[in-house]
């Protein structure tokens, strides 16, 4: 894997904007088209929104975002943090299907996770939460 | 994200947004529009021609107020989604919830 640029933000609502524009610049850099780069931001922002409201229940701590090219050229996002060990993947998924009214609020972040990019994967190493999304042009 | 008063024709009230509806911007949608609601307000159309963005918090936002409409016999129509958006709608299966049209006029020929 070729170098992979880094930015590390507390892990609150108000630096999402912040985190979001370095995935997207990363993106944008690697020639990856504007449609592209807003579902891979959509991707980003579920899994990040996620590690603000759950991760750090018992504290304040960071949440740490590594962006470059993988060898198939596919756009590659480690999101790290060291909060409570939680797989975003073991969620349930949303039921599409129902009306308004029965309409769920909420669950949709994982789904979106999912459908957006190419893969994810979870793992929990030294301390961390780790999620990668591996996004092809 | 950028809220814009339209006014009000056939009873409703025609609201543009623009910019991006993310974690950070929608509650404030859903606040604008639920002192709406509480004003008394009940139709709506949103115009999202100069929508760029939208996430699951941008959607939820959404679905709040579709729900308190509901409750009170009104209604939300959304109109003009760029591609991107009109995807998050389709994949999610909120284009099966909330009405969608191509144009402003197209919804309020339904209002």
């Amino acid at each position: 894997m070729l170098p992979m640029s880094k930015i590390k933000e507390p892990a609150i609502l108000e630096h999402l904007e912040r985190l979001l524009e370095f995935v997207s610049g990363c993106a944008k850099e690697k020639g990856f088209t504007s449609k592209r780069i807003k579902e891979i931001e959509l991707a980003t922002e579920e899994a990040l929104v996620n590690i603000f409201n759950y991760a750090y229940a018992e504290g304040p701590g960071d949440v740490e975002i590594k962006c470059g090219l993988d060898g198939d050229d596919r756009l590659v996002i480690e999101i790290l943090d060291t909060g409570t060990p939680f797989n975003p993947l073991s969620l349930s998924e949303p039921d599409l299907t129902a009306d308004v009214a029965d309409r769920e609020i909420g669950g949709l972040g994982v789904f979106f996770i999912r459908e957006m990019v190419d893969e994810v994967q979870y793992r929990r190493d030294a301390g961390r939460n780790i999620l990668t999304l591996r996004a092809s042009k | 994200m950028e809220i814009i008063d339209g006014g009000k024709t056939k009873n409703t009230v025609i609201v543009a947004v623009k910019g991006r509806m993310d974690a950070v911007s929608a509650p404030e949608f859903e606040k604008r529009l639920g002192d709406w609601i509480e004003g008394g307000e009940i139709r709506f159309i949103i115009d999202f021609c100069d929508l760029d963005y939208i996430s699951s918090a941008g959607l939820r936002s959404i679905l709040t107020t579709a729900k308190k409409l509901k409750a009170k016999d009104g209604q939300i129509f959304l109109a003009a989604l760029k591609e991107a958006v009109k995807e998050v709608f389709e994949i999610s299966g909120f284009s099966s919830i909330i009405p969608i049209y191509d144009s402003v006029e197209a919804a309020l020929s339904q209002a």
